[in-house]
């Protein structure tokens, strides 16, 4: 019997770089690894959060469930980047963006398949999950 | 009700890599606040230590500084709000003097960047933004304020010549500030020019000339209760309002991306405060961390309508001579930003304008001057009235 106390560090999957291993939060990852790109809605209150929260700031409660995020949303704004932090720099060129959906608003990177000409503020776009070459989990940004 | 003032202030020079450690960065500012408020450690009741510590592999700088500047035993408090942090230290300063719970206190910030390479620096300052939920898409500021960029591009036309000529401003005044990191000129063609480094891309549509220069360096502020004040200085400095305010970390929290919300509210609290409008400020510097964020600054701050500020550049207004001059004194963009240093240099600058000591840089007999110094994308907003 190992005395070791297994650790859920399921997080540190999120992302080219993960610097957060373990969050209340980790059952994203397994929804990634489901194909769905998940917030949390608070059962108490109704409030909807993305990115996902463990703990509703409005009624105080930690009672979240799960909900998907679908549909198209509106591209508010986004950059490409021709240099990159340590540890990213295998993926520049990329773009980070912003998705508006209404409710709530999607922080993420444009899938790399869309060159820059077909890229336009206000288009709608749709949130989806997706494999880095090395084998991290994100989401990405598609034209809907 | 009593007042408080700035009674002395003081910066290192701001350059690429400070030939020595940080106490002895952080005591080059805070000699020439002593010097320029002619006061002995005596005289000081605390310090406040402000930076963004991961730089730096000295853990908790404060209590090392408070030593090495002979301020043992009085008491010291360390404070960070990334960008703003000396200007979050002055706002501590205020309150604790404020509160009579001390006379005298020395706000000193400073930032060692070349610690670290630019890589490494541009992946902390990144962290600086939401870790967990944005960094692991491989975030750095110049692109969170690119995406800005983007949004007032496309809501009000603004164009990238628009923001080239913030540089051209900003690099006008480096070029006379003996304190600033970058003081070689930038014309408004070196953007145009593809093997210009200026026109070189970093974070669409922001390029190399749209970016400040990281930089050590070190400010120092002292506050003082009126009645010290008075006994103390000759021109003193009063500090007339104050705003500050916070926003999600995260941008899919925020509603606005053609303006900062926190610059927003933080002017609107100072300006209240103050019993002032925008109209009655003489001189300001804004935190033109990128040339975007200053063309944002004008608009939070009332000196433009939104979506007009590229009208102030345009015309000048924003010079010297003109009837809003805005970073005189080269900005982030030319004077350098040593994170933890930049309010206080700021708030420098302000004081000397309002004491007519600027030298070449002094603007024409000016009562009242702001500062706005920015933490993180618009995370944190400080925003500081000052008036003769």
């Amino acid at each position: 019997m190992s005395s070791v106390k297994e650790v859920d560090d399921r997080f540190k999957k999120f992302g080219t770089v993960s610097f957060t291993s373990i969050t209340k939060t980790n059952d994203f990852i397994d929804y990634l690894e489901k194909g769905k790109v998940m917030g949390t809605r608070c059962k108490g209150c109704g409030l909807i959060f993305f990115p996902p929260r463990a703990d509703c700031h409005q009624c105080l409660a930690g009672n979240m469930e799960w909900s998907e995020i679908t549909g198209t949303g509106k591209l508010v704004t986004y950059s490409k980047l021709e240099f990159a932090p340590i540890g990213f720099q295998e993926d520049v060129p990329y773009c980070i963006a912003l998705l508006d959906y209404g409710d709530y608003k999607v922080f993420g990177r444009i899938a790399d398949d869309l060159s820059e000409q077909d890229i336009e503020v206000g288009m709608q776009m749709k949130t989806a999950v997706n494999t880095l070459p090395n084998g991290q989990l994100n989401y990405v940004f598609q034209k809907s | 009700m009593s007042k408080v003032a700035i009674i002395g202030v003081g910066q290192s020079a701001f350059v690429r890599s400070y030939p020595g450690s940080i106490r002895e960065l952080a005591f080059e500012g805070f000699k020439e606040a002593m010097q320029d408020a002619r006061l002995t450690t005596k005289d000081i009741d605390a310090s406040v230590i402000c930076s963004a510590p991961e730089y730096d592999k000295q853990r908790s700088p404060a209590g090392v500084f408070a030593e090495y500047m002979g301020l043992n035993p009085q008491p010291t408090f360390y404070v960070e709000s990334l960008c703003s942090s000396s200007s979050m230290g002055v706002r501590l300063a205020y309150s604790l003097v404020k509160s009579g719970l001390h006379d005298v206190v020395a706000v000193i910030g400073f930032q060692k960047m070349s610690e670290i390479s630019s890589s490494e620096s541009q992946e902390r300052m990144g962290r600086g933004a939401d870790i967990q939920w944005e960094s692991p898409f491989g975030t750095m500021m110049p692109a969170y304020y690119a995406m800005f960029a983007r949004a007032h591009m496309e809501k009000y036309g603004t164009t990238l010549e628009d923001l080239a000529l913030i540089r051209v401003k900003a690099a006008t005044y480096g070029q006379l500030n003996d304190k600033a990191v970058y003081r070689k000129p930038v014309t408004f063609d070196m953007f145009s020019d593809p093997e210009n480094r200026m026109s070189g891309p970093v974070a669409s549509p922001l390029r190399v000339g749209d970016c400040c220069a990281n930089a050590d360096g070190s400010s120092c502020i002292i506050v003082a209760k009126e009645e010290k004040a008075k006994a103390l200085c000759k021109k003193p400095v009063w500090i007339m309002g104050l705003g500050a305010a916070t926003a999600s970390v995260n941008l899919a929290g925020r509603d606005v991306f053609t303006g900062l919300a926190v610059a927003q509210k933080a002017g609107k609290q100072a300006y209240e405060m103050a019993g002032v409008a925008p109209k009655d400020i003489d001189v300001a510097e804004v935190h033109d961390c990128f040339t975007i964020a200053e063309m944002m600054a004008y608009e939070d701050l009332g000196f433009a309508r939104p979506g007009e500020g590229k009208a102030l550049v345009k015309d000048k207004a924003t010079y010297k001579e003109g009837s809003i001059p805005v970073n005189v004194d080269g900005g982030l963009l030319s004077k350098g930003h040593p994170i933890g240093a930049t309010g206080g240099s700021q708030i420098r600058t302000i004081v000397l304008q309002l004491r007519d000591e600027a030298g070449d840089i002094q603007v024409k007999d000016p009562q009242i001057g702001l500062v706005h110094n920015i933490g993180g994308v618009g995370l944190y907003g400080n925003v500081t009235i000052l008036a003769r």
